[in-house]
């Protein structure tokens, strides 16, 4: 790494001082260079005053994940100087504000630290404390802009379309912008050796960050009624919808809602709300994350028994308890999969970047309904809130949605009696009805003992009758999900499997090892029940490393549960420090399980991702 | 639960109402309740109410959560759809299915435990978004199926079967829910069905969430000496506050609203609520009001009942939430979904 169009850099501020609004501003401009690029943002819990940091990766391979060498630090906070400092690869660069000396102990000799005077020009232009710690991320933006190449014109355009109804901010930042570039024009040596040069790679992309694709994806879908309580990393799931529906949902001549919004009082009601809203035939939906699966527990086992649609976008964060609120994992897979008391069984969607967030979201209405059952698409975090860049969002006009069994009026005419539960069809399910139809459908839905008929009953041959059937459909769902992408490598007689956002890293880490000499199959699970290319993907290997973010392997143990698999044949790489995942870290427990397997006594590692 | 179907029994001189339903086709399965269970009066009140009414049975939607008073809802209107849900999570399923087709007509059957205890914040917070529905409270008091424990509604110095005194202080739903801002708060009492019907019936028309406090005895755990949730206890010291009788709009002509010093209160249908005893002074469109005087007789162990609290001119849930007139269900799907050539140009946003 390290050269044109191929670096990193991290910038490190303190929360709620503007930083974001400057960390897209660099993203995207880089973005409408026409280069690829990716941004993390590490974040506090918290409004303001604690340190945050913004990670930019540019890659003219496209390589997204995370990286772990910066070329160059962007250090705006004194709290963290000592150790962002020291984060640097040798030979990288440091930008700081020079107003006041650096401490000598921070001092490095094997990188180049530039200086710009930002609190001093600022306070000699801009009179306004406040007004001042906003402008300082736009003037060292500028001088980025010049140290990385940036085209000023695009930024130019950026800062107007979102300052563009604001002159006077328009102009101060604009400003800013310029004193900030022509500083480092004047005083460093611009550009860097590392920076951006105009591409073509981005035509058919967009940025985006799959929170706001989930909401595209459930309003496209034709979801109407949104339940939900805020928690983070899920609240801007729903603050898209909103949005989203103000814009499209609108009626144009009564300016009335097509959509019906609800934040819930908790998540045990938000659940509530969705099962309720889909027992009477709208597509509903919730966003949360896993302290909320934990409490929505009781109804999706009621709404899994009596066989009621329900989505839930589950945007993962790391648990257990509070955990991590602004840190992501894949932790839920197993709560998710198993949720609530008894014998139950979900089906799970695993998008792996907001693309696929988009399409999944749309089909897990689909598949909820046909299955009448909830559904869950566990996101994350790193998928959730950052921006991605990935191919357009598109909509194929034919799609009509799939609503299941559900009788119409006409249809409950013809027939002589109405059973909530018989007949059935070839995936095991049986028609419903909604209410306020026909009174002919009329049935009681109960979380109670059934029998096929849908009457109470407290019969174990009865009962028994329902629950494998239950048992059977949940099989039956394994031809409808999204089958797993397969990559195989001539000769490769290992694979490693993963999920979810961890896809990049892995992809990137296979190029790595194949440099290396390393041939390895790829499987990236896109659902559970496994559809049967996942069992005969591990046939085929050797032996098959399972990565991803959790401590206790739980793709693993999801494996081991429901397929053939043997569990000496899976081995797990698990980082789940909470930061997105980087190829550097893949590539380390890979190595590592390789060379254990040549040396069995060597010490079990540790990758914490950071 | 386990429910029995009862023979339908029709006989020709049945009256029929408008829809030309006479009451058997309002009923549903037999009880399996203890007899002599106040439920089952409020259930055959319900059943009179929806009759009188002339609801559509199939635009009924019957709500209810766990306990002896949830499984009531098998009990009335057959050709509705029910939906038994989970312990105290009643009000949230009601929510959902009235979001999703503000056509139906919600009956939510709830008790003491369920809605005061487990439920307590669902049942506020339905309240606070006066979604459109009849919210039951068949209250005695304790809990039925575990048999006798207090619920939350039991009074300080009440004794249970077992001989136990309840010292802690009860939760009475009607000052809750006055408390909440509910715009719609009556009690009655199971073994009034005189003045049950009629509340039901009220409470069905107002727009909003119109909340009945049923005082409904339970025979098997609280129904002996020391308990103020017993028959002979609630008949001692229930009184009327209110009286009402529900004219319909299709009335008007031949009913005569006589003011005679008490209120009338119009309802978003038309229907008219005419209050034919109140106390003096007492104005049951005056929340602060109707606080002060619950609070002064009920200090004195007095059990008011009636119409206590209306308020018909606050937005209920759909207005709130600014919902299209017609059922979210029935609008279809290409309404809905904004196609690919929006998608397209909303792309332009993500460069």
């Amino acid at each position: 790494m390290t050269g044109i169009n191929d670096f990193a850099l991290k910038l490190a501020n303190v929360n709620g001082t503007g930083s974001a609004s400057a960390n897209g501003l660099l993203m995207q401009s880089m973005f409408r260079m026409g280069i690829p690029v990716a941004g993390k943002n590490l974040f506090p819990s918290n409004i303001q005053g604690l340190p945050t940091w913004y990670e930019i990766r540019v890659s003219k391979q496209g390589y997204g994940a995370r990286a772990l060498d910066y070329d160059l630090m962007v250090a705006m906070n004194g709290s963290t100087y000592a150790r962002d400092i020291t984060e640097v690869r040798s030979g990288g660069y440091v930008l700081y504000d020079s107003t006041w000396p650096l401490p000598s102990e921070l001092h490095r000799d094997d990188v180049t630290f530039l200086g710009v005077p930002l609190a001093k020009m600022l306070t000699e232009s801009v009179p306004e404390p406040k007004t001042r710690i906003l402008l300082k991320n736009i003037m060292y933006t500028g001088s980025l802009a010049a140290l990385l190449n940036l085209d000023m014109e695009i930024i130019e355009e950026l800062i107007k379309e979102a300052y563009g109804k604001k002159q006077a901010l328009l102009d101060v930042n604009r400003k800013a912008l310029h004193q900030g570039y022509d500083y480092a024009k004047q005083h460093l040596a611009c550009p860097l050796p590392f920076h951006c040069e105009g591409m073509d790679a981005n035509g058919n992309k967009i940025l985006i960050d799959g929170n706001t694709a989930t909401a595209l994806g459930a309003i496209w879908a034709g979801a109407t009624v949104a339940a939900w309580y805020p928690i983070t990393p899920a609240t801007s799931v729903m603050d898209s919808f909103k949005a989203f529906s103000d814009k499209y949902r609108v009626d144009p001549v009564t300016k009335k809602n097509n959509f019906a919004f609800l934040q819930a009082e908790d998540e045990l009601a938000a659940i509530g709300m969705v099962i309720g809203a889909s027992w009477a035939g709208a597509r509903s939906f919730t966003s949360t994350a896993g302290p909320g699966i934990s409490l929505m527990n009781e109804l999706i086992g009621l709404a899994y028994y009596a066989e009621i649609p329900a989505v839930i976008f589950d945007i993962q964060r790391t648990g257990p308890s509070t955990g991590m609120p602004t840190r992501t994992q894949q932790s839920d897979i197993l709560e998710c999969a198993y949720a609530s008391h008894g014998d139950t069984k979900h089906i799970l969607l695993f998008p792996s970047n907001p693309n696929e967030c988009f399409h999944f979201a749309a089909k897990s209405f689909d598949l909820a309904e046909q299955f009448q059952t909830p559904v869950f698409m566990l996101s994350d975090l790193d998928i959730g809130m950052n921006d991605w860049v990935v191919d357009r969002l598109e909509w194929d006009d034919n799609y009509r949605p799939n609503r299941g069994r559900v009788l119409t009026s006409a249809e409950l005419d013809e027939i002589k009696t109405y059973y909530r539960y018989s007949p059935e069809d070839e995936n095991f399910v049986a028609a419903r009805t909604l209410p306020g139809v026909n009174a002919k459908g009329s049935y009681f839905t109960r979380g109670s003992g059934h029998n096929r008929l849908g009457g109470y009953t407290e019969s174990p041959a009865e009962y028994q009758e329902v629950m494998d059937r239950l048992t059977n459909k949940h099989k039956a769902a394994a031809k409808y999900v999204p089958a797993p992408i397969i990559e195989r490598k001539e000769g490769a007689t290992i694979g490693i499997i993963t999920l979810g956002g961890c896809d990049l890293a892995c992809r990137e880490a296979i190029d790595i090892l194949e440099s290396d000499g390393v041939l390895v199959n790829y499987m990236r699970i896109r659902s559970f029940p496994f559809a049967s290319e996942v069992e005969r993907f591990i046939d085929e290997q050797d032996f098959c490393y399972i990565l991803e973010q959790n401590r206790d392997a739980q793709l693993k143990s999801l494996l081991t549960l429901e397929t053939r698999a043997l569990k000496g044949k899976l081995q797990s790489i698990l980082i789940y420090g909470g930061f997105p995942l980087s190829a550097k870290s893949v590539v380390e427990g890979i190595q590592h399980k390789l060379a254990r397997q040549v040396h069995p006594d060597m010490k079990a590692g540790v990758i914490t991702g950071e | 639960m386990p429910s029995i179907a009862k023979p339908i029994v029709t006989h020709p001189s049945l009256e029929k109402n408008s829809l030309g339903l006479n009451l058997r086709a309002y009923e549903g399965a037999m009880s399996t309740l203890c007899a002599g269970c106040g439920h089952d009066s409020v259930t055959a009140a319900i059943i009179k109410a929806a009759w009188k009414l002339s609801l559509d049975p199939h635009m009924i939607g019957k709500f209810s959560g766990i306990g002896c008073s949830s499984k009531t809802p098998t009990y009335f209107v057959s050709g509705a759809h029910g939906f038994n849900s989970a312990h105290g999570r009643m009000p949230a399923i009601a929510t959902g299915a009235a979001a999703a087709n503000r056509k139906l007509i919600a009956i939510g059957v709830s008790g003491d435990g369920d809605s005061l205890s487990i439920g307590i914040g669902q049942m506020a917070h339905a309240i606070r978004r006066n979604l459109n529905m009849l919210y039951i409270i068949e209250n005695n008091g304790v809990y039925g199926l575990t048999k006798g424990q207090f619920s939350a509604s039991a009074d300080i110095g009440t004794k249970s079967k077992k001989g136990d005194v309840n010292r802690v202080s009860p939760i009475d739903p009607v000052m809750f829910a006055l408390s909440l801002g509910a715009t719609f708060v009556a009690r009655s009492f199971s073994g009034e069905k005189e003045q049950l019907v009629p509340i039901i019936e009220a409470g069905i028309k107002h727009k909003g969430l119109a909340l009945i406090d049923v005082i409904s005895p339970c025979v098997t755990f609280n129904d002996h000496e020391g308990s103020t949730k017993s028959y002979l206890y609630t008949r001692k010291h229930e009184y009327h506050v209110t009286d009402t009788n529900v004219i319909f709009p299709m009335d008007e002509l031949i009913a005569s609203i006589k003011v005679n010093g008490h209120t009338s209160v119009t309802m978003h249908d038309g229907s008219v609520i005419k209050f034919t005893r109140t106390p003096e002074g007492y104005d049951p469109r005056d929340r602060a009001k109707v606080f002060s005087y619950l609070e002064e007789h009920q200090k004195e162990g007095k059990v008011p009942t009636g119409i206590l609290f209306i308020d018909e001119s606050s937005s209920d849930m759909h207005e709130i939430l600014g919902t299209t007139d017609e059922p979210l269900t029935q609008i279809p799907y290409e309404t809905l979904c904004p196609g690919s050539k929006a998608l397209d140009s909303l792309m332009a946003e993500f460069r």
